[in-house]
């Protein structure tokens, strides 16, 4: 087995009790003394700090922003060229069958893109962006910055306490702040359905902010426990579990994404991997589709649960790909696909549960209402 | 009290043996938010399945500890699993079992030999 990597907070992690588990390379705290259950109700009702260093963070410059934005173009089903300064959009690299090969978030600084991707597939991604873009285009993975998120009602009067321009800012935005006396490039955005922002630091002073935002009242460390009930519950993807290369952008019901420019008709329609797939599949639909999933009782239904038609017999019709409990919703929650005749919000369906079919109802996602700042 | 490797404890209450599991297993399993309880008056095996656990973080089954008969089971755990976390050695016992061998009680530890043994 090789050696887990560390983000730079890992002494810190360590030292507030974390308990430490491998996750995607890197030994991650999972939960701290306060536990998962605690971490994310603190979440939703004040602020939690996350690290989130383990993410890959990218910068694509080029001659030109027209020339960042067009290459990048040819590897997300995004309108890139539109995004303005100071701007982020949540995108996917598609490959050839139109499957998802990672999701990610891509922000204009200037001329520049920069793009943050999941763990488990950044060398992946470096490698698509490095074999995928021209030569005039530098992709440089920023290894010496660290990525913090702080998330809740709470965060946004900490952060502004520390720099007036963050009250300006929209979900979506990104600017440069200074914060505890340390520059960071900042985004109004998360991983949690609250208010919140994502921090990229210097790695070697990601410690010393991070002791200074716990320091501030309500603020308290979170860890992958809590985000991943905290996703699930705001109805986000897991990569590699609720999105895979094996599904499209339509069944995992993330069309919002796509915008019009890249979609058929659109001024810069297709033109990415396997978009002959993608834009086939907004023209005439698809046969599964990501859905939302509440079981009628306390069980919770967890990855891998099989999705039946029928309480007895029938055929299935879907597979879980994220569930457990939902602490905010008081009772468990899921994810999963189903067949597209079967994904209305409200059919009975039933899932397999220890040898017994338990009801479970497909669900509007989010579970808990996103609280944005609009 | 007398403790399992499989982390429960057993306590003689009226001629029956009150099962549950011990704070270091309820502490290692973090916070729970799911008990099913078996149907009282059945009879059990040493090593049958009899109770499911879920926590947030995973599913996991308490096994019959015995051979007996499940007299009476905790049903306040259905409504509120969250006890299992707060009073794993009091409260939150999860059923009450008589015991067909006697025997088979043996091979279990003391207080001082569990906390040994999860040392």
């Amino acid at each position: 087995m090789t050696e887990l990597a560390k983000t730079p907070l890992h002494g810190l992690h360590v030292e507030l009790g974390a308990k430490m588990v491998p996750f995607a390379g890197y030994d991650m705290p999972v939960q701290y003394p306060m536990g998962v259950l605690k971490e994310h109700l603190h979440t939703r009702a004040a602020a939690g700090l996350f690290d989130v260093s383990h993410m890959g963070q990218v910068i694509l410059s080029g001659p030109s922003w027209e020339a960042v934005a067009l290459a990048f173009e040819a590897l997300v089903p995004m309108d890139v060229l539109g995004l303005e300064d100071g701007r982020q959009r949540y995108g996917l690299f598609t490959n050839d069958a139109g499957g998802i090969e990672d999701d990610l978030m891509f922000a204009r600084r200037g001329d520049d893109l920069f793009v943050v991707v999941n763990a488990a597939c950044k060398t992946e991604d470096v490698a698509r962006m490095r074999a995928g873009l021209p030569d005039e285009i530098t992709v440089t993975e920023l290894t010496d910055r660290a990525l913090i998120a702080l998330q809740g009602p709470k965060a946004a009067a900490v952060i502004e306490d520390q720099d007036a321009r963050a009250a300006e800012m929209r979900f979506m935005d990104v600017a440069d702040l200074a914060l505890c006396g340390h520059a960071v490039w900042a985004s109004r955005s998360g991983y949690t359905g609250e208010d919140g922002f994502e921090i990229s630091v210097a790695a070697d002073e990601a410690e010393t902010l991070l002791r200074s935002l716990l320091t501030h009242h309500g603020v308290a460390p979170i860890g992958l426990g809590a985000r991943d009930s905290l996703r699930l519950e705001a109805g986000l993807c897991l990569y590699g579990h609720d999105i895979d290369a094996m599904t499209g952008p339509v069944e995992a019901g993330l069309t919002w994404s796509v915008q019009k420019m890249r979609r058929a008709g659109g001024a810069r329609a297709g033109g990415f991997p396997g978009a002959d797939v993608v834009l086939d599949a907004f023209a005439n639909g698809v046969a599964r589709k990501r859905v939302g999933l509440r079981p009628e009782g306390r069980a919770p239904m967890r990855e891998g649960v099989q999705l039946f038609d029928a309480k007895e017999g029938g055929a299935q019709i879907g597979t879980v790909t994220s569930g457990g409990f939902g602490p905010t919703v008081e009772g468990p929650v899921a994810m999963g696909y189903v067949t597209t005749e079967h994904a209305e919000v409200g059919t009975r369906i039933w899932g397999e549960v220890r040898g017994k079919r338990l009801a479970v109802d497909v669900a509007a996602l989010p579970f808990v209402p996103a609280n944005f700042k609009r | 009290m007398k403790f399992t490797e499989e982390h429960e404890w057993l306590r003689e209450e009226d001629g029956l043996m009150v099962v549950g599991i011990t704070s270091h297993a309820a502490e290692q399993l973090g916070d729970v938010v799911f008990v099913e309880l078996p149907d009282d008056g059945i009879t059990v095996s040493k090593d049958d399945e009899v109770v499911v656990i879920e926590s947030v973080k995973a599913a996991s089954d308490i096994l019959a500890p015995v051979d007996g008969e499940i007299v009476e089971v905790n049903s306040a755990l259905t409504d509120n699993p969250g006890m299992v976390n707060e009073d794993p050695q009091g409260e939150a016992w999860f059923f009450k079992m008589s015991v067909s061998d006697a025997s088979q009680m043996d091979e279990f530890m003391d207080e001082a030999g569990y906390q040994k043994f999860i040392a």
